[in-house]
């Protein structure tokens, strides 16, 4: 009995694993122009014609390497909102961190792309200023929230207040932008992973290599503060300064991820949930198992959403929306109060 | 008949004196702030105008004056239409917190905005030739989908909703419902112009949309308050109700009904303003007390001067351009909204 429970975790992991390969590897055969699974294989190690090579290593590749970190970070984002606000529906979108994050963004383009182009600036300035935006915006929750301490559903009321007021901004400002960057600002407000390149990649990718171990790191803290402030101050743990450093890690990682992303909501939801179903609650095997669910939904998401309506490619934030509000839903039915 | 025994409350019919005379007050300040941005509306604009000018334009017209065209035919139905876009949504706001017993109940925030936003992304992509009528139409049934959704889940959670519940819900209704549209607005490349509409203004109210407003607001506004009664007793808590001899599930069915219809007409007119019905209804409340005689009225004058003034404020603010409406009572209703989370455990 003891040793079903302890493989179980490292058995869901792995099948876990088998199938973002094979969802992987679909994805980099599909697209406007299919590449055969064995033309993939021959252009992976270098033999591939140039038409295939250019798709391949300057297209799909990087995109689907984003999909996987953003699924990644996400996925760990939501984690710890939920570990925290001992809530099981919070998550960075509805909390208000990306629409942050996102309007950092916009009044980055609204200053600067207005006024003259400077696109090479762009890739590596944009992350940056989504990532304090969801910084400042994890601050501004934490501070309305804060009365003598914290309460979870201070916190999310608190979230979704600050998540109104910013959307109100952002509606203010991305109407001032001119046709074509409205347009921009859109697609990246709802969430996309179009025209992503290496360098998005090399801009998120240290902010989930050192924020997700660290949250690995954390995780004892994350199932201490699950049982309630009482018995996590009993037991010796700083509350309110773990909370901080947890919620500062939690933003960063939506930060970075919807600096590369745009707002892509849910993933942070549903990944920590079904990994909760999976695994159980204990944060050091949840918080792995949940990168993983939060990567494959996200690739899934992408696949569906540059195949389904080839026309014009529909941003995979509304796809993971379509899909994830309603479950939301049913599990808002499921939980008691 | 018998019906009439049933529908006859007996509930407290003495209101507080004190109560009545501080509604009668508020009354007639309401109106006087009513009448006054009302002239302020009118007389502001791009192009100015004379109060004389407005003065003549509404008792002595003439349609060979410039002036008075423009006043007509832009500013007046744009005033009238902020009054009464106020007024249904914080009355829709009033009925709706007090019928579910839940604060937080207001049409923006259980997602009925963005469901008219779809409705009418959909009607703007597959008839582009729609006509405004045809537009508040769809409108309601857009309402009415969101508005439905969240009720059905509300009605299937076990123990039923409380705050908290009930604005995830109505978040993630609105996220989903505006998904959709964004999806549909991006594949078929009408964004911008569903963001200009949904982002809420009265800049493009000409008469023909008071053709229907008008009616069907004062209607609705002049049912809320015959029923407003009901729902007092109602907002003491169903079992009160049925004890009283009323008849819970008619006067919440009257009452979603009169809901559906004043923010599909709000809506249709001026996109998503939201927060009125959250903050004005408080704040009457706040005031005159618990009975929903006295809340209606007062809230649908004290919704028409929110929006009033938010309209000349949007105008103003950043001349020449306008600001969405939505923009600016999302501005005093945010802090609100913190207000009341903070304030959670009493006021939630």
């Amino acid at each position: 009995m003891r040793l079903a429970l302890y493989g179980r975790p490292r058995f869901v992991m792995v099948v876990l694993l088998a199938i973002i390969v094979a969802v992987f590897f679909i994805s980099l055969n599909s697209g406007s122009i299919t590449i055969s699974p064995l033309e993939v294989l021959r252009t992976l190690i270098g033999r591939g014609d140039e038409q295939q090579e250019l798709v391949l290593f300057q297209f799909r590749l990087p995109r689907m390497i984003i999909a996987l970190l953003i699924g990644f970070g996400l996925a760990v984002s939501g984690v710890i909102l939920q570990g925290l606000s001992r809530n099981a529906l919070a998550d960075p979108g509805i909390m208000g961190i990306n629409a942050g994050a996102g309007l950092a963004v916009v009044l980055f383009m609204y200053l600067v792309f207005e006024s003259k182009d400077v696109q090479g600036l762009s890739t590596m300035t944009i992350p940056f200023f989504a990532f304090c935006g969801a910084i400042i915006t994890a601050f501004l929750i934490f501070m309305f929230a804060w009365k003598k301490g914290i309460t979870p559903i201070r916190l999310i009321l608190v979230g979704i207040a600050v998540a109104a007021g910013i959307g109100a901004v952002n509606t203010i400002l991305s109407l001032k932008l001119a046709g074509e960057n409205f347009m921009y600002a859109t697609i990246w407000l709802t969430g996309s992973l179009w025209g992503t390149s290496w360098t998005f990649v090399i801009a998120i990718l240290p902010w989930i290599l050192i924020l997700v171990p660290y949250a690995i790191m954390k995780a004892r803290y994350l199932n201490v503060l699950n049982l309630g402030d009482t018995i996590a101050t009993g037991v010796g743990v700083c509350v309110e300064l773990e909370r901080l450093k947890l919620i500062l890690a939690s933003a960063g990682l939506a930060g970075a991820c919807v600096a590369a992303g745009g707002g892509i909501g849910f993933i942070g939801l549903m990944a920590p949930h079904i990994a909760r179903r999976l695994v159980g609650p204990k944060h050091q095997v949840l918080i792995p198992t949940a990168t993983l669910v939060g990567a494959l939904l996200l690739l899934t998401a992408d696949l569906i959403a540059r195949n389904i309506l080839v026309r014009a490619e529909i941003p995979v934030g509304i796809v993971i929306s379509i899909i994830g509000a309603p479950y939301f839903l049913y599990l808002l039915m499921k939980t008691k109060t | 008949m018998v019906t009439d025994q049933v529908l006859t409350p007996h509930i407290p019919r003495t209101i507080k004196y004190s109560r009545i005379v501080l509604a009668a007050a508020l009354l007639i300040i309401g109106v006087a702030l009513l009448l006054v941005g009302f002239g302020i509306s009118i007389s502001y604009g791009a192009a100015d105008v004379g109060v004389m000018d407005v003065w003549n334009s509404l008792f002595y017209f003439d349609a060979n004056q410039a002036p008075h065209l423009l006043i007509y035919e832009l500013r007046m139905p744009r005033a009238i239409c902020g009054i009464l876009v106020g007024a249904c949504l914080a009355v829709s706001g009033a009925i709706m917190q007090g019928i579910t017993r839940n604060p937080l109940a207001t049409p923006s925030i259980m997602g009925l905005t963005q469901g008219s936003g779809l409705a009418i992304a959909v009607a703007m992509i597959f008839l582009p030739a729609v006509s405004h009528y045809e537009m508040v139409i769809y409108s309601f049934i857009g309402a009415g989908l969101s508005v439905a959704i969240v009720y059905a889940i509300s009605v299937m959670s076990p123990g039923g909703m409380s705050p908290v519940k009930l604005v995830l819900a109505g978040t993630v209704v609105s996220a989903l419902l505006g998904a959709l549209s964004s999806g549909l607005a991006i594949y078929f490349q009408v964004a911008q112009d569903l963001s200009f509409f949904s982002a809420g203004g009265l800049t493009m109210i000409r008469w023909p949309v008071l053709d229907m407003l008008i009616p069907i607001s004062l209607l609705c506004l002049a049912l809320s308050i015959v029923i407003s009664r009901y729902i007092t007793v109602l907002s003491f808590g169903e079992e009160v109700a049925t004890g009283l001899g009323q008849r819970p599930v008619l006067i919440k069915t009257m009452s979603t009904i009169l809901v559906l219809m004043m923010t599909g007409a709000a809506v249709s007119a001026a996109g998503a303003v939201g927060f009125v019905g959250l903050v004005i209804p408080h704040i009457i409340r706040s005031l005159v007390g618990v009975d929903y005689r006295l809340i209606i009225p007062c809230s649908a004058v004290f919704g028409g001067v929110l929006v009033t003034y938010a309209d000349i404020f949007s105008r103003w603010i950043n001349e020449p351009y306008e600001t969405p409406i939505g923009a600016i009572t999302a501005a005093i209703g945010v802090p609100f909204f913190l207000y009341l989370a903070r304030k959670e455990g009493r006021g939630l």
